[in-house]
């Protein structure tokens, strides 16, 4: 028995479940045992409005414990903009001056502590969908529902962009293929595109330029992801990025093809709906960017795998996922219990791994992932 | 049970990569550590449950022991059974894991009482997500908008001395309570806001947030300009953080149950055990221990404790930020050959999505040294700004001052000159293939001045010593002393402005006489064990090694497993801080390969010297 790294999934089949959670408590638009689609709303809130916050007591030239007895509304009441608010007491009753409402909200606090007013914009409403075809399993009160689906799942390693759909369109004829600016069509509009090797910046611009959903590819430069956000990502948190194209990374930085299994995957899906989200975070918690395709119509409960084995052992399936071979596939062939010296000098526990070439070599347990699913 | 039946203690450190667990055993020569193991930590999907983690490090020092410590349903077998060969006595742990604890805290002016406020937290070991203050300039929309989306787990407001400004305090309640914050996990809950301001302040700041938060009121953590009082919320913010944080993460519950003494959070733990040695050896002390994800730096400095945490400055989840934050230039200048910075962005992307790969290829090492030199700096950097007398006390004016030359860098308490013994503690630290490298790491990131002992945690194994330390103080020093710290050697590093080549101190050891010149780094090799050698150190005029400029210094010198290190690169200014930009690609990779050879550092390296 030894340590074990888990992988990223790549099911064609299982029972899945998505949490659709409202930021705030609001209203459950479903209930237990509903079909529903990927568009369909599910949950909605209103979120709070803007808050702007008025030193109302200078204003008016008064003190701060004045001040409510100056206000013509009252605390909690909605306001329209350019209705007045309050009058300066001005000279033995004249000269008053008015404070008018800046926006139409409400008037949410009074302070005749700090002689500021609070004001807020109405609520935003906020539409939580269900992302997924499914039926809704359990309802939360108030905060939302869990959706249970039976598809193919695959987790990216990264991913920009938030949640969007579309059905699968294969760019590339194969894994390592790399696509140009010149390969993207028209008809790629909508579509969750599955690229190569990479996806350089040229590339993610023009996609977002033919309003394609997602691209899917093995790689992407670090450099190509700092020019597009403008900045360098210093901790891996995304999801909320305004590319103007959801992006799905399947592999790692760099040209990296994409696994031969993720990609015949998705390649027998090809012309099929898939829900494809990008947030990624790399922390306590993780989120893996991921591509969803349900099926709706197979056997929910006798077709689906057994939770993967998370054991490194003789005969795994691996991906080397550090220098030398970064990227490469391979299987586990022994696994020894002492401690090897590796050419960085350190002393490590190991395996020993046959690549698909049948190339043979001695790595850390460490820098192996397992291959799910 | 009392001590004399402890025979097998098995602790754990969650952090935010890798468990880690370590299994001490009664010999006939006392306590010591008997096997080490560790698995990636299992905070995140698919495992969602710390406890998974936690398991699989104890297989594996299972497995090393050759010893049964789990039962087939996977539960620790205690207490230790000397027939059956099976079990451990008692279990602890220590936890890091799950993104630690979150917090924003709130002062009137960001000097002043935000700072306090600022220290306190992060003396209670949070993580400071941001400061806010009236002064800060920003809006009260852009305060309410950024509480809104850091969803931190707890809030704590100070504010005015006692008697002081209570509007403005008030006026920040009202931010937050217009933000109407929810807690990162669970919605249902109420989040858990402190206030430690103005004692006058505490009805309004009641009426303004008691319905829309946890709220509980403590001690004001300025009462005056000239006094700190941060116990109070430090105990505040410790216990909330036990009540409402760790008991909604993955595992957690399970993790506390299976234990048999409470969590100490892993800075907490760290810090007692830094804190015990400075005491006991009434000595200086900075400390460090560097995480995937964080970077906590300790000083004991005069008795006073000091901790910072650099959230983001870590050696995985956090890689990419140390890269963005010093910049290409400054981690290229510590790595002897060429890389383009294309390809050397990849690797470090792919060690932050990757974050329990290791370095494999030497050359890989040699960067991700390269890598935690600027991660250490940078957290050094950090802990220096925050560790600085009161602002707002009246002080005697120095000549400094009155020509308007005090600076931030200046205004810090922490004078590398005072500091007697560094201590490092952290995977890239305590793994380093060669002692050789850590010393070297830690001479380049924190510049010790004058004769400073360099020590390294052997194998990382302070957090669970110090919450080992609470329950069984005896087996922790025992441990602490014979297994945990290891001697690396005395840096001697004068100070001062040098001419290059020039010689700047003579070092004369009972008689054997060296000469030291500047830009010069030279290696005596002596072992702890040899005992201390009498040092006459004797600098050139101008420079300082601890008595002033230009004066002598008799003292003992200690080796250690590198030796005794004597540096002649200079301090105030360091003559390598900007080294790949105003040095010649020539004279820097020359550098860089005197001193790898005298240090031997890499050996079999061929490359350095381009």
């Amino acid at each position: 028995m030894g340590a074990y790294t888990p992988g990223l999934k790549v099911t064609p089949k299982a029972l899945l479940h998505f949490s659709r959670r409202l930021p705030l408590a609001g209203k459950v638009e479903v209930k237990v045992g509903d079909k529903v689609y990927w568009n369909q709303v599910v949950a909605r809130t209103d979120l709070p409005g803007r808050v702007e916050m008025v030193n109302l007591a200078s204003k008016l030239g008064v003190d701060a414990v004045e001040l409510p007895n100056l206000l013509l509304k009252e605390e909690g009441s909605n306001i329209e903009k350019g209705e007045v608010l309050a009058y300066s007491k001005g000279f033995f009753g004249f000269f008053k001056s008015p404070y008018k409402a800046p926006f139409t909200g409400t008037l949410e606090s009074v302070s005749k502590t700090t002689g500021q007013v609070i004001l807020r914009t109405p609520p935003q409403p906020i539409d939580i969908k269900a992302y997924v075809d499914g039926v809704v399993e359990e309802v939360e009160e108030n905060q939302g529902v869990l959706i249970k689906t039976y598809g193919s799942l695959i987790q990216g390693i990264f991913g920009l962009g938030g949640e969007t759909s579309g059905e699968i369109f294969m760019a590339a004829d194969s894994p390592d293929k790399i696509l140009t600016v010149n390969d993207l069509t028209t008809d790629m509009k909508h579509k969750v595109v599955v690229l190569g090797k990479i996806a350089t910046a040229e590339v993610v611009k023009r996609a977002a330029e033919l309003e394609v959903s997602a691209l899917i590819a093995g790689g992407i430069d670090d450099s190509d992801v700092r020019h597009l956000l403008g900045y360098d990502l210093g901790v891996a948190i995304t999801g909320n990025e305004n590319l103007g194209v959801t992006l799905v990374i399947t592999e790692g930085f760099g040209p990296l093809s994409i696994a031969k299994k993720t990609f015949e995957l998705l390649k027998s899906k090809e012309g099929k709906r898939a829900s494809v989200s990008g947030a990624t975070q790399i922390r306590a918690g993780v989120i893996r960017p991921e591509i969803i395709i349900t099926d709706l119509e197979g056997d929910w409960e006798k077709e689906t795998e057994a939770p993967p084995e998370l054991e490194l052992s003789v005969g795994v399936p691996v991906r080397l996922i550090r220098e030398p071979h970064f990227g490469e596939l391979g299987k586990v062939t022994e696994l020894p219990v002492q401690p090897v010296v590796i050419p960085s000098g350190a002393k490590v526990r190991v395996a020993e791994i046959e690549l698909d070439n049948g190339e043979k070599m001695t790595l850390p347990r460490a820098n192996l992932e397992l291959i799910e699913g | 049970m009392s001590d004399r039946q402890i025979r097998s203690i098995l602790a754990t450190d969650c952090g935010s990569t890798t468990t880690k667990c370590i299994l001490i055993e009664l010999t006939d020569d006392g306590y010591r550590l008997a096997v080490r193991g560790e698995a990636p930590t299992t905070v995140e999907a698919p495992a969602e449950d710390v406890t998974q983690g936690v398991l699989n490090a104890v297989r594996e020092v299972s497995e090393l022991i050759g010893r049964p410590l789990l039962d087939e349903d996977s539960n620790l077998i205690r207490p230790y059974d000397e027939e059956k060969n099976e079990g451990v006595d008692i279990y602890l742990s220590t936890s890091s894991a799950g993104g630690g604890l979150q917090m924003v805290v709130g002062g009137v002016v960001r000097e002043m009482t935000a700072k306090s406020a600022e220290k306190a937290a992060l003396g209670a070991g949070a993580i400071v997500m941001d400061v806010l203050a009236v002064n800060d300039g920003r809006l009260p929309h852009e305060k309410i908008e950024l509480i809104r989306q850091l969803r931190p787990d707890m809030l704590l407001l100070a504010g005015g001395v006692d008697g002081g400004t209570v509007k403005h305090v008030v006026e920040l309640a009202q931010v937050v309570g217009a933000a109407d914050p929810k807690p990162r996990l669970g919605i249902a809950y109420q989040l858990p806001v402190i206030f430690a301001g103005n004692k006058d302040a505490q009805d309004p700041v009641r009426e303004t947030l008691e319905k829309k938060t946890a709220l509980d009121v403590v001690d004001n953590l300025r009462p005056s300009m000239e006094e700190e009082n941060l116990q109070p919320s430090r105990l505040k913010i410790q216990e909330q953080f036990l009540e409402h944080v760790m008991a909604h993460a993955p595992g957690y519950p399970k993790l506390m149950k299976l234990a048999d003494e409470d969590i100490m959070p892993t800075p907490a733990a760290v810090g007692s055990i830094m804190e015990t040695i400075a005491k006991r050896d009434k000595i200086n002390i900075v400390g460090v221990d560097i995480g995937g994800a964080t970077t906590d730096v300790f000083s004991v400095l005069e008795g006073v404790f000091n901790r910072t945490v650099s959230a983001n400055f870590g050696m995985s989840y956090s890689f990419s930020n140390v890269y963005a934050e010093a910049g290409h230039d400054m981690v290229m200048r510590w790595v002897p050959f060429d890389l383009d910075e294309r390809e050397l962005r990849n690797r470090i992307k792919n060690k932050m999505i990757r974050p329990t790969s290791i370095p494999y290829l030497l050359e890989e090492l040699i960067l991700e040294q390269a890598m935690a030199r600027e991660a250490l700096r940078l957290s050094f950097d950090q802990h220096k700004s925050l560790v600085t007398g009161l602002k707002g006390v009246q002080r005697q004016s120095d000549i400094a001052a009155l020509f308007g030359l005090g600076d931030q860098e200046s205004d810090t308490l922490i004078n590398m000159m005072e500091v007697n013994m560094v201590i490092g503690s952290g995977g890239v630290l305590s793994h380093a293939p060669r002692r050789h490298q850590t010393a070297m790491m830690l001479i380049d990131s924190f510049l010790p001045e004058g004769v400073t002992t360099l020590t390294v945690d052997s194998i990382f194994m302070m957090p669970q010593l110090g919450v080992l330390a609470a329950v069984h103080q005896e087996a922790a020093t025992q441990v602490f002393e014979r297994d945990c710290l290891i001697y690396l050697g005395d840096c001697v590093a004068p100070v001062g402005r040098m001419r290059e080549g020039k010689p700047i101190l003579t070092v004369n050891l009972e008689g054997d006489i060296k000469l030291l010149h500047s830009g010069q780094m030279l290696v005596i090799p002596r072992t702890r064990e040899e005992g201390p050698v009498k040092a006459k150190l004797e600098p050139v005029k101008g420079i300082d090694i601890g008595a002033g400029k230009g004066k002598p210094v008799e003292c003992d010198l200690y080796g250690g497993t590198v030796g005794i290190i004597l540096d002649g690169r200079g301090r105030r200014p360091f003559s390598f801080e900007n080294a790949n930009t105003e040095m010649s690609k020539q004279d820097r990779l020359s550098y860089l390969d005197r001193w790898n050879q005298e240090l031997d550092l890499y050996p079999g390296y061929s490359g350095v010297g381009g």
